[in-house]
């Protein structure tokens, strides 16, 4: 009894490591998807209040699934630092990758630090940028590591065997339609292969919109306009959904290269298959 | 535990702390000597010269208010600049014209303004607008020693009240205190003769498009009696700055727009130099 056991470091970072991944498989999954305007996070949350995505800066979405009260806090975290970081010197100079590497140091010294539990945490920052080439989107697993992602992200429970779906069937260049549909797809998709409904009710949808002409490109997706998409997926290429008109070739082109992934998707699978421990 | 803090690059305690929703509450522990109340300044015979900005006026009506400011800043009897801008706005629904010390106004309004954005993205709803009004008014209050000293700002913030359905509009003083005006409100050097333009003016069932021209007709009458406010000036292409706020939230008037009204403006009173004439009786 007073006497401790030996416990090898290598043994004390799996165990640690094992904690916190068991407590994010508790929650439900959540995607981050690249579409033609900007970012869209989809996520299943039957609560209206309690978000697990949220603005953080003008042209940054914070996205988390775990424990509630710590990336509540995390994300509180954030939006102090961008607010001060924009305070102090310029709006321009808040950026993704300051906040992520915040982030990840954050994150890394509960998680090495024996005198505290690991947060069990795994979020995902992105950034909605002038073009498609400027977007970017960082996955911050529970230890401190940081994934640069591209097109596609998924965290939580069962995030492996989503993003693969993902990564097989997401293309660059999808209407909003196109992109919440595939999310709703694979987020649908149980652990054994079946597939569930989720009502719209259940769903909390958020863009980072380039398009919008306000400084703050964060918006949610709730009601009419939800359903509104949820529908325009369902005809398929109807020119319902305004702001994905020009994407209408594209809406064509995306059942014939759903079987046949393009060479955007192939890569983006291995590496974030790699990253995977 | 405090060198571990230090040494890693992790958030600082102040920022995971849980608790305060206001971002000026979080500067005040984790940097306090970024606030704009907390410097002090060493005592000095006489004002400090600065540019200090100018008129401001508001009016309401069914539907919105409209709140806008002339262009100029003075630095004793000089002219400092003639395209300041004095109205910002606030947030989404609602906007703070100000006028006093130019460059404590701007950092005011900067603080103001992502005090509102703040507690916005933390509580995922916005402050009442009453509850901006307060905010605002603490922050003037902050102010007092510098404004002891001549370096006074003082606001007008008027806005779309969400919950009751109508524009409204605060006033406040050098000491922070609030008031909240019926119809129509000014601020600044040439606020005397703008709030008498206002007044024979305004009516309570003004359209939009009266409400702007009304305040580019008040901002004339300043600028013709207050040597400190500036008029439309048309070799520059210089208008004042108009901002209406309704229930689709903030808009600001284009150059165009408010060059259209100013111009219509100075072209009847290039027969009727004193403006339009209220009845007698």
């Amino acid at each position: 009894m007073s006497t401790p056991f030996y416990v090898s470091p290598q043994q004390a970072m799996a165990d640690r490591a094992e904690y916190a991944r068991k407590g994010i498989a508790r929650g439900r999954s959540l995607v981050v998807l690249q579409y033609a305007d900007g970012i869209v996070f989809v996520g299943e949350n039957p609560s209206r209040a309690l978000h697990k995505f949220s603005e953080i800066y003008d042209r940054i979405g914070f996205a988390a699934a775990g424990k509630y009260n710590e990336y509540e806090n995390l994300r509180i975290g954030g939006v102090r630092y961008a607010d001060l970081r924009g305070y102090t010197y310029d709006r321009d100079d808040v950026t993704a990758r300051g906040l992520a590497n915040v982030y990840a140091q954050t994150l890394g010294t509960i998680f090495s630090s024996s005198g505290e539990k690991p947060y069990e945490v795994e979020l995902v920052v992105a950034e909605v940028g002038d073009t498609v080439d400027g977007d970017q989107i960082y996955r911050l697993p529970h230890d401190g590591s940081i994934v640069d992602e591209h097109g596609s992200v998924a965290v939580g429970g069962s995030s492996e065997q989503i993003s693969t779906y993902l990564d097989q069937r997401h293309r660059d260049g999808m209407s909003l339609a196109e992109a919440l549909k595939l999310a709703v797809q694979a987020l649908s998709r149980d652990t054994n292969g079946g597939e569930r409904e989720i009502p719209a009710e259940r769903l909390e949808v958020a863009v980072l919109d380039r398009t919008r002409p306000q400084q703050r490109k964060f918006k949610r997706i709730v009601g009419r306009q939800l359903s509104r998409l949820l529908e325009a997926d369902g005809a398929a290429s109807t020119p319902t959904d305004a702001p994905s008109d020009t994407e209408e070739p594209d809406g064509g082109a995306a059942t014939a290269t759903d079987d046949t992934p393009g060479e955007t998707g192939k890569p983006d699978a291995d590496a974030s298959g790699d990253s995977k421990e | 535990m405090e060198a571990n803090t230090r040494s890693t690059g992790r958030l600082p305690a102040a920022f995971l702390t849980p608790g305060s929703s206001s971002f000026m509450d979080f500067l005040s522990h984790h940097s306090p000597d970024l606030l704009p109340g907390n410097r002090s300044l060493p005592p000095l015979q006489g004002a400090i010269e600065a540019p200090h900005g100018t008129t401001i006026v508001a009016v309401t009506f069914p539907g919105g208010v409209v709140l806008a400011g002339d262009r100029r800043a003075t630095m004793g009897n000089m002219i400092a600049q003639r395209d300041i801008e004095k109205v910002f706005p606030a947030d989404e629904y609602s906007a703070v014209g100000i006028a006093g010390t130019a460059g404590l106004a701007v950092e005011m309004v900067k603080l103001f303004q992502l005090e509102l954005e703040h507690f916005e993205k933390v509580e995922g709803v916005q402050l009442s607008l009453e509850g901006k009004a307060n905010r605002l008014s603490t922050m003037i209050r902050s102010n007092l020693a510098m404004a002891m000293q001549g370096l006074a700002v003082v606001p007008i913030f008027a806005g779309w009240d969400v919950d009751r359905e109508r524009g409204r509009i605060f006033s406040y003083d050098v000491t922070g205190g609030r008031s909240e005006e019926t119809g129509f409100a000014s601020t600044g050097s040439g606020s005397i003769f703008a709030r008498g333009a206002m007044k024979k003016l305004y009516h309570d069932d003004l359209t939009e498009q009266q409400a702007t021209t009304l305040v580019i007709q008040a901002l004339y009458d300043a600028a013709d009696d207050d040597s400190a406010t500036g008029g439309p000036d048309v070799a520059r292409r210089i208008y004042p700055i108009v901002t209406v706020i309704t229930d689709e939230g903030f808009r600001r008037l284009t150059d165009d727009e408010s060059s259209e009204i100013a111009r219509a403006i100075l072209e009847r009173r290039l027969t009727q130099p004193d403006g339009p004439r209220a009845a007698l009786l």
